[in-house]
């Protein structure tokens, strides 16, 4: 008889845990696919506005970014609470975006600089002030073709 | 001899180096929003230059001052509005002989814009200004645009304006480009987008 004793252990037998690799597995690779390496860290607030009339741009390559906005809460001790621009990691001043425009240029093949766009993520809060003076510095060094970048929704959005 | 079975591999610790990846790319990576309006800036001119004579009647004025508030044609709106009057002025379509517009359903206001090719939305905003209603104000003016185009696409192709364009830019789309091209190209010789922007006053 102890035979058949033997076997019903008390124990409960192990949970198999061998789908939950492929589950993260899964999940890995959506985010792999769905999201593109980080550029440039932001230092600056970048809460978009909304906008319904968009065009996408579809090649990264041809994108030259301006970040607009106010300092990051953990800058703001040491840059102030005033909205700066930000070029390539580290904030910058008006004067310096015609030498950011050329130094982009210079890194593109020469065929592609005629599609140039630069895409300008401007933060809601900031004054029209700042965002003409990029644009005329942007008219100054010949880049024509900009892009406001925005978050797809209704425009009626933008006034609380 | 008795089949042995192939022992188990233990693959407790797999999930632990996905999970590891999973969060080294949830923290490198953003997912990019990259949409946005699309425009062109003139092209600098150092000297004073004459600007080009254009009359009144076919400058549509759009001024946003600091408090946010818009004027159109000297008169206060507010921003659900602009869109209509927009498309208002621009399908007005009052000339006569040559200036004549063939395909406007307007109101032929006598004060208004003779034709699409000749009017003009010339936006003015101040320092002040916020971004996101300067925004929102460019979306609404492009909006009556597209508005007037999709009309007229869907009148002469039977397809709206913004669908051609985005057929036209899908690089999977396998009909004839070049046709589809043509046709953009019709409507916006037929409607272009003048859209001009003063420099703001403080």
């Amino acid at each position: 008889m102890a035979k058949f004793t033997k076997k019903k252990s008390g124990d409960l037998p192990a949970i198999s845990t061998a789908s939950l690799p492929d589950i993260v597995f899964m999940l890995l690779f959506f985010f792999m696919v769905a999201t593109v390496m980080r550029k440039n860290t932001l230092m600056v607030q970048n809460k978009l506005p909304y906008a319904d009339q968009v065009e996408k741009l579809d090649k990264k390559d041809l994108v030259m970014y301006i970040y607009a906005g106010k300092p990051s809460k953990r800058y703001q001790a040491k840059f102030g609470t005033e909205a700066r621009i930000q070029l390539n990691d580290k904030f910058a001043s008006v004067e310096e975006i015609q030498p950011f425009i050329y130094s982009e240029r210079e890194s593109k093949r020469e065929e592609l600089i005629p599609y140039l766009v630069t895409a300008l993520k401007v933060d809601s809060d900031t004054n029209m002030g700042l965002v003409s003076d990029i644009k005329q510095e942007l008219r100054k060094a010949e880049a024509l073709k900009i892009n406001y970048t925005t978050i797809e929704g209704d425009a009626m959005q933008n006034l609380k | 001899m008795a089949k042995r079975s192939a022992p188990e591999v233990n693959a407790g610790s797999m999930a632990d180096i996905a999970f590891l990846l999973l969060i080294f790319f949830l923290v490198t990576t953003t997912i990019e929003t990259d949409k946005g309006i699309s425009r062109k800036l003139p092209e600098w001119q150092p000297e004073d230059i004459e600007p080009p004579v254009i009359k009144q009647r076919n400058i549509f004025t759009v001024q946003v001052n600091s408090n946010d508030e818009l004027l159109v044609e000297d008169e206060e709106m507010q921003l659900e509005d602009l869109r209509q009057a927009a498309f208002k002025f621009l399908d007005n379509g009052a000339g006569t002989g040559d200036e004549a517009c063939s395909f406007c359903q307007g109101a032929k206001d006598p004060s208004s814009s003779v034709n699409p090719q000749k009017a003009v939305i010339s936006l003015q905003n101040n320092r002040g200004t916020s971004y996101s209603m300067y925004i929102a104000v460019q979306n609404e003016l492009v909006a009556a645009y597209n508005e007037l185009r999709d009309r007229e696409a869907k009148r002469m192709y039977g397809v709206t304006y913004t669908k051609m364009e985005k057929m036209y830019n899908d690089p999977n789309y396998n009909g004839d480009k070049d046709a589809l091209k043509e046709k953009i190209d019709v409507i916006t010789n037929m409607i272009p987008q003048k859209l001009s922007e003063a420099e703001p006053k403080s």
